[in-house]
This record gives C-alpha cells, structure tokens and sequence, in this order.
C-alpha cells in the first residue's frame, strides 16, 4: 500500500509554503509538489516592497528561502514534480505527476498564475530577441537601448521602473488613460526621467528581422496608428492561473480561476484552493500567504472530522 | 551545484563547447535572474541521466559577456545545444524539464 498524506499541496510559492507551515505544525501528514523550484512566480521580481514586516524591502529569493526552511522545519516534505491531473481514488484523491502518484485525503491547490501573452503574430519569434516577459530576467541585456513596456498594473509600473537602471529611453504603454497600479509606483513612473507614458494605446504589430525592430501602436480613441522603435519590448498585461489541469474537475469562473467558498473549499470535497490561482486573490504575495492559511486551517478541520 | 554540471567561460568555451566529443547542453545564467534558478534541478537531474552521452555547462553571462553577445542572447536562462561545434536547439525560459529532454533526445 502507498504511503497516504494527510494533505498534498500543489505548488511551492508563497502560498503553498504558508500552508505547509500550518499543516505542518497541525502534524499532518504533508507533501508540496513543485515543478520547479521553491518560490514561485514572486521570484520573477527583484524587490517586494508591500510585504508587510519588511520596512526597508525584501528579495523575493531570499524570503521565499525563509518561507521554505520554516515549512521544513515543521515537517513539510517538498518534491519536485509536475501534476498533471487529480482523480478520485475511492475516498482518497490521487494526485498524478510526470515523476509519481501521489494518494491524499486533502489537496491545496497552490499553483499560482503565469505571464499573459498578447495573443499577437510575431510575440513567439520575437521571444529572446527583444521581447521579454520578466524585467529582472532580461533588462541587462538592454543596456543604453530603447525599451517599451506594455501594461498598467503594479507589475507593469515596477518592471518599466527596474528598467530604467540599464535603458536608454522607455515607452509605457497603457490602453487606458490612467493606471490601476499602487499610487507610489505611478508617482515614480511620472518623476522619472526616462519613462515616456503613451495612453489609450496598444500594440497591433511587432515588427523586425532578426531581432526586434519595432511596435506598431493603435490610440484607441482616435484610432491613428504610429510606429515606435524598439529594441526590446517587455510585456506585463496581466497574470492568468495555473488552473488548466483541473478543468473539468473543479468549477473555473470566466477567467479560469478557481471558485472558492468559506475556508478557500472549491467545488470537490477535500480539494482546496488558495493564492493567485484562486478567484478571492487578488495577485498580491500578502494575499496568497493569507489565503493559503485560511485553506490549512479549513484543510486541519476537515480532517478532524475525517 | 552538482559536480556533473561543468563551469564554462569565455576563454574555455570553445575547448569545452565547440570542440567537444559529445553534445553539449550549456546553459545562460546570472545570479540576479531568478528563473534561471528555477531550472537548476531539472539540470541537475538532466546531467546524470545522460552521463556519457551529454555534457551539461552553465555560463555566467556577467561573467563571459562575449559568448552569450555573438550568439544574441537577450534572454536568459537560455538553454543551447551544441553538436559538433553548432547551435541544434536553443530553449529560452523556464521551461519544464520533460520539454528539455523533448529537445535533446532529437539529437542523442
């Protein structure tokens, strides 16, 4: 017979590890899958400044290394392997990965969300030759060039701000005409020097040869079409959730996240959800640490009545 | 890291790279890249699976500016395999490790 966890956490970002440090001081019984490494999508940012705790700000690699010692430190067990699907296994549920089978009474959904793509021709060729979907990853490699940045959420605001320290010039371009980012991050953005703010716009072409040469843009207003040359363009238009492999299993709202009631519950008995993935997460590390608690304190009572 | 992933740089790259008997994997890294270290164990396990049949480099791009420039990496990690002193797939981003293996096994 395969060992049974008490509770399989899927995902090992802020929100996975957060439940791994209750359920772990809860003693179940827990496993955190996760297909990379330790850390998640935060890691993509250079710097959290809104973590509460962190007056002078943080580096998302060195907290989410906290985050993963304190969960092993009370007895969480991290194994790195992509799931592919859940299915029920009499009254168990079996978490199926690339490298194993996982048998559980629980399961927390933690698989966070991923870069929105812009859905036009040429993002694909263009990939590594001038577009770029993480700042942090990329940005040296423009120094002294002229960048644009699409996008108008805290993401956008803070990848257009990072780059600045290596570019030359930087188009922000946003389709609406004021930003929905934090306020402090759009008044950097307007008092720096280097960032050019183009409002009501977006991008219908993406031009080049070998690399990227330039952008096609549209004001949406005024439907006048103007070309803008770049040599990297840094798409931040949003996060969609890592939910694909639980369709048709557990119920999705329109924009594919995950519908959670009281206790981060979704629509399965015993399968929980918490952080971005889910539909209450705003996409913010505070919120999925948040959340994720919720779900392990919701997975801890469910269990008790087992 | 692990003692089966070799350290490559600008001045050894083609002794180690180019003119090698066996294929090589080299991977395009910085310290201040973290997805770069998202694919560190899909690395590590991709080095001893095929021991003897694959080479698996990593390269600082901070440290050896050169290589990375004349291949036009502008995004890292990037995965390159090399074959007989030419480029046979280049894999940019975190990607799972099953796609890595996708692309080397075309070549082993």
């Amino acid at each position: 017979m395969n060992e049974v966890y008490d509770v399989v956490i899927i995902g090992a970002g802020p929100a996975g590890l957060a439940a791994g440090i209750y359920a772990g001081r809860g003693r179940l019984n827990t496993l955190i899958l996760e297909k990379g490494i330790p850390g998640g999508q935060i890691l993509l940012t250079d710097f959290v400044e809104n973590y509460p705790g962190f007056p002078d700000g943080v580096v998302p690699f060195e907290l989410m290394e906290k985050f993963r010692i304190q969960a092993e430190k009370f007895g969480a067990k991290i194994t790195q392997d992509e799931v592919e699907k859940i299915e029920k296994k009499d009254d168990l549920w079996n978490v199926v990965a690339g490298q194993g089978e996982y048998l559980t009474r629980t399961v927390l959904v933690a698989t966070g969300s991923a870069h929105r793509k812009l859905g036009l021709e040429n993002e694909g060729k263009y990939l590594g030759r001038g577009i770029s979907y993480c700042a942090t990853c990329d940005g040296a490699f423009f120094k002294e060039k002229d960048l644009a940045v699409v996008g108008g959420g805290d993401w956008a605001l803070t990848e257009a701000l990072f780059l600045t320290k290596f570019c030359r010039s930087l188009k922000l371009i946003h389709r609406r005409d004021k930003f929905r980012g934090e306020q402090i991050l759009q008044e950097r953005v307007f008092e720096n020097e280097k960032i050019e703010v183009i409002w009501d716009s977006i991008v219908t072409r993406i031009s080049g040869s070998a690399t990227l040469e330039s952008l096609t843009l549209q004001n949406v207003k005024t439907q006048e079409n103007s070309e803008i040359k770049v040599q990297g363009f840094f798409i931040s238009v949003g996060l969609d959730p890592n939910s694909k492999f639980t369709e048709g299993l557990l119920d999705l709202n329109e924009w594919r996240e995950i519908i959670v009631k009281k206790n981060m519950a979704t629509s399965q008995p015993g399968i929980f959800a918490a952080g971005d993935v889910c539909d209450v997460c705003p996409e913010q590390m505070a919120t999925a640490v948040g959340t994720a608690v919720a779900a392990a304190i919701g997975i801890e009572d469910l269990l008790r009545k087992y | 890291m692990s003692e089966d992933i070799i350290e490559v740089t600008d001045s050894n790259f083609e002794e180690e790279v180019l003119k090698s008997d066996t294929p090589v994997l080299l991977d395009l890294w910085a310290v201040w890249c973290g997805p770069c270290n998202i694919i560190v164990p899909s690395l590590e396990n991709i080095a001893q699976d095929y021991k003897g049949r694959l080479k698996v480099a990593k390269m600082n791009v901070d440290e050896s500016p050169m290589t990375p420039s004349k291949f036009s990496v502008m995004s890292i990690p990037t995965l390159l395999l090399f074959q007989g002193g030419e480029i046979k797939e280049t894999i940019i981003g975190a990607v799972p490790q099953k796609k890595i293996e996708e692309a080397i096994k075309k070549h082993l």
